[in-house]
C-alpha cells in the first residue's frame, strides 16, 4: 500500500512545472530599466559628447504674433504647474516653496518686474536666474511665450481700473460690491 | 483502493490549481500595496497632497507621449538646492546632481513586456490618474494601486463610459462617478470620440 501513497504527492509535480513564460522579460531595454551594460547603469543614454543634432529637439520660437484666448489658457495652465510653487497664484512671490523657505522671488505685478521687457521673462525661464533654476527642459519655447503672456495677464489684471473694464464684469463687480456693503 | 488514491490525488491537483490561481490573481504576488525601498523615501502625500505641486510638474510628459516619465535629478534640486539642503535623507539627490549619476528608482508598476500601454491616450480621453493609480496624493511612499491584470484594462475599455471624466477632473485623485455618470459618462463618450467595445478589446491594441 505505501508506495501509492506517494501519487498524493503528484500534485506536486504540476507545482514544479509552473515557471513564467519568457516573453514577460524579453530582451530588450525599456525607457526607464536598469542596464548594467551601461557605466551610468540606465538604459537611457546621453548623446556621445560631440553629437551634432540634425534635427534640433527643441528649436527656438519667435514670441507670438497675436495672443488670443486659447495661448493665455495654455500659459495658465502652465504657469500654474511650474511658477506658482514659488511665484505664487496671483504672481506676487508668495508661492508654499517661499513660505517653507526658499528665497523670496521678486513680485511680477509690483515693482521692477512691472515694466520689464519680455526677454527678461523669457530668459529667466530658459537660464534660470540666481536662485532659480532654468525650465528648458520643461517648457518648450512655445509654452515659455504662453507663460509670459499669462504673467502680462496677471499684471494687467491687479493693476486695471474699473473704468477699463467691459460693461458686463464692470456691472458684476459693482453689484458683488454692493453686496458687500450691504453685509 | 487504488481508485481511492487516484481520486485524492486529482482532488489535490485540483485544491493546489485553485490555489495557484488564487495565488497569482491576489494582490500578494502582484505586489500591490507594497511600497519597494527607494533610494530616497520620496512622498506623494508631502509633495502633491500637502504642498499642493502639480503631477505635470514632475511628470510632464503624460499628457503627449506613452511613458509619464520619472523625473531628472534637476527637477528634485529646482526646490531642494535650498529646502533642506542639508538633509542626510536628500544626500543620494545632491550627490546625483554633483556626480552627474542619475537616481536609481525602483518601478512600481510595471507590465509584461508582450503588452502596450500608452499614458497620453488615456489622459487626453478622460481617463485620470486615480483610475489606474489609486489616490497618488495620499501616498506617503509609492505602491501599486493594482495588478494591472488584463482583466481590469478590459474591464474600462469594454464599457468606458462607466470611467471617463471630464477634462478638469483628471487630476483629482479624489475623483468618484458623480451619481449621473450613466448619462454624463456616455455623453463624454462621444465628446471624446471614443471607439466602441469591440475595436477596443481588440487584442493587437494592446498585444502589438
Ligand atoms: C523654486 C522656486 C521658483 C520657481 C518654481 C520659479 N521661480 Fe522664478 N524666481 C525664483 C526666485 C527665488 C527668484 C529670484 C532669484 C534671485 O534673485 O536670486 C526668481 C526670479 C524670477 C524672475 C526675475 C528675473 C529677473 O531678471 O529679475 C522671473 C522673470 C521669474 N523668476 C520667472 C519665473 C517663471 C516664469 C517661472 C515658471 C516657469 C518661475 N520663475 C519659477 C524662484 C522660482
Ligand atoms: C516633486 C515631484 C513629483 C510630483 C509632483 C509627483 N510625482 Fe509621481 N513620482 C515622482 C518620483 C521621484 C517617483 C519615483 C519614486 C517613487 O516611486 O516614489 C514617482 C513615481 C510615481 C508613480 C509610480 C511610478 C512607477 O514606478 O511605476 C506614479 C504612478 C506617480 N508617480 C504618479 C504621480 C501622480 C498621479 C502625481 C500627482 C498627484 C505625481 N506623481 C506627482 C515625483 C513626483
Ligand atoms: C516644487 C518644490 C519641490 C520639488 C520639485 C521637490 N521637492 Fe521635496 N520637498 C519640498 C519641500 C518644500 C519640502 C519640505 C516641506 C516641509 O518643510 O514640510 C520637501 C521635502 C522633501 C523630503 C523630506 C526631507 C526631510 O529631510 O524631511 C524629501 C526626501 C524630498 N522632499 C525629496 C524630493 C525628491 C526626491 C524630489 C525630486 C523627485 C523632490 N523632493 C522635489 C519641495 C520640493
Ligand atoms: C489607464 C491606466 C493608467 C492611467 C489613467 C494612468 N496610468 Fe500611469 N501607468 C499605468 C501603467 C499600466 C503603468 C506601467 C507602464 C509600463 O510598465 O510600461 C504606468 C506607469 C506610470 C509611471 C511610471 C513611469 C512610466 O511611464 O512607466 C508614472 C510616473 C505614471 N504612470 C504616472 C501617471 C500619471 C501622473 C497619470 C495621470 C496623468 C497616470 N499615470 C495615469 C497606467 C495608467
Ligand atoms: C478607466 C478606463 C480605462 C482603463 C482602466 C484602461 N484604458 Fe486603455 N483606453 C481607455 C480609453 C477611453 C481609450 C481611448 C480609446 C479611443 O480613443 O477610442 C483607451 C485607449 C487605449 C489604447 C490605445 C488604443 C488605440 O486605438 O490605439 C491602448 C493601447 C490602451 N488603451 C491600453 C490599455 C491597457 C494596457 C490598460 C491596462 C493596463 C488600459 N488601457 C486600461 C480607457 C481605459
Ligand atoms: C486593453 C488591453 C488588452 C487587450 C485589448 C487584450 N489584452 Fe491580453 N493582456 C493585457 C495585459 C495588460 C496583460 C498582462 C497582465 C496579465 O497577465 O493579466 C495581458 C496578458 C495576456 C495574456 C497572458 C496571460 C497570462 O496570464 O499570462 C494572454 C494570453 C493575452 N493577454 C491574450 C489576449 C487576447 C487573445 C486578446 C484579444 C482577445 C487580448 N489579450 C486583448 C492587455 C490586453
Amino acid at each position: 500500500m505505501r508506495p501509492r501513497l506517494v501519487l498524493l504527492l503528484l500534485p506536486l509535480l504540476a507545482v514544479a512545472a509552473c515557471k513564467r513564460q519568457d516573453m514577460y522579460t524579453q530582451d530588450r531595454s525599456q525607457t526607464w530599466d536598469r542596464n548594467a551594460f551601461f557605466a551610468n547603469g540606465t538604459s537611457m543614454r546621453h548623446p556621445v559628447a560631440g553629437t551634432v543634432a540634425r534635427v534640433a529637439p527643441n528649436p527656438p520660437a519667435a514670441a507670438p504674433a497675436t495672443i488670443d484666448a486659447a495661448l493665455l489658457a495654455r500659459g495658465q495652465e502652465r504657469f500654474g504647474i511650474f511658477c506658482t510653487p514659488c511665484h505664487g497664484r496671483a504672481g506676487n512671490g508668495e508661492g508654499m516653496i517661499v513660505q517653507r523657505g526658499f528665497t523670496h522671488p521678486p513680485s511680477f505685478v509690483e515693482g521692477k518686474l512691472r515694466q520689464a521687457k519680455t526677454q527678461v521673462f523669457y530668459d529667466a525661464i530658459t537660464n534660470g536666474y540666481g536662485a532659480m533654476y532654468s525650465f528648458a527642459d520643461r517648457l518648450s519655447p512655445a509654452d515659455r511665450w504662453a507663460v509670459i503672456a499669462y504673467i502680462r495677464a496677471l499684471q494687467l489684471s491687479q493693476n486695471a481700473d474699473v473704468a477699463s473694464l467691459p460693461a458686463e464684469d464692470r456691472a458684476q463687480l459693482e453689484a458683488s460690491a454692493r453686496q458687500e456693503a450691504a453685509k | 483502493m487504488l481508485r481511492l488514491y487516484l481520486l485524492a490525488g486529482a482532488g489535490g491537483l485540483l485544491a493546489v490549481g485553485l490555489l495557484l490561481f488564487g495565488l497569482s490573481h491576489s494582490n500578494y504576488v502582484g505586489n500591490v500595496g507594497i511600497a519597494p525601498a527607494q533610494p530616497v523615501p520620496f512622498s506623494h502625500k508631502h509633495h502633491s497632497g500637502e504642498l499642493g505641486i502639480d503631477c505635470r510638474n514632475c511628470h510632464q510628459q503624460v499628457e503627449a507621449l506613452a511613458t509619464a516619465g520619472l523625473p531628472p535629478t534637476h527637477t528634485c534640486m529646482t526646490c531642494h538646492s535650498e529646502i533642506w539642503a542639508g538633509s542626510p535623507m536628500l544626500a543620494p539627490v545632491r550627490d546625483s546632481l554633483a556626480n552627474n549619476e542619475p537616481l536609481h528608482w525602483t518601478r512600481v508598476n510595471r507590465l509584461p513586456d508582450y503588452a502596450y500601454f500608452n499614458h497620453s491616450i488615456h489622459v487626453t480621453k478622460g481617463v485620470g490618474c486615480s483610475s489606474c493609480h489609486g489616490a497618488m496624493n495620499e501616498e506617503q511612499l509609492t505602491y501599486a494601486a493594482q495588478s494591472f491584470k488584463m482583466e481590469f484594462c478590459l474591464s474600462c475599455h469594454r464599457a468606458p463610459e462607466n470611467f471617463v471624466r471630464p477634462q478638469n477632473e483628471i487630476w483629482n485623485m479624489q475623483w468618484k462617478p458623480p451619481a449621473d455618470q450613466a448619462t454624463v459618462g456616455a455623453a463624454l463618450v462621444k465628446d471624446y470620440h471614443i471607439a466602441g467595445p469591440e475595436r477596443l478589446s481588440d487584442c493587437s491594441i494592446c498585444h502589438r
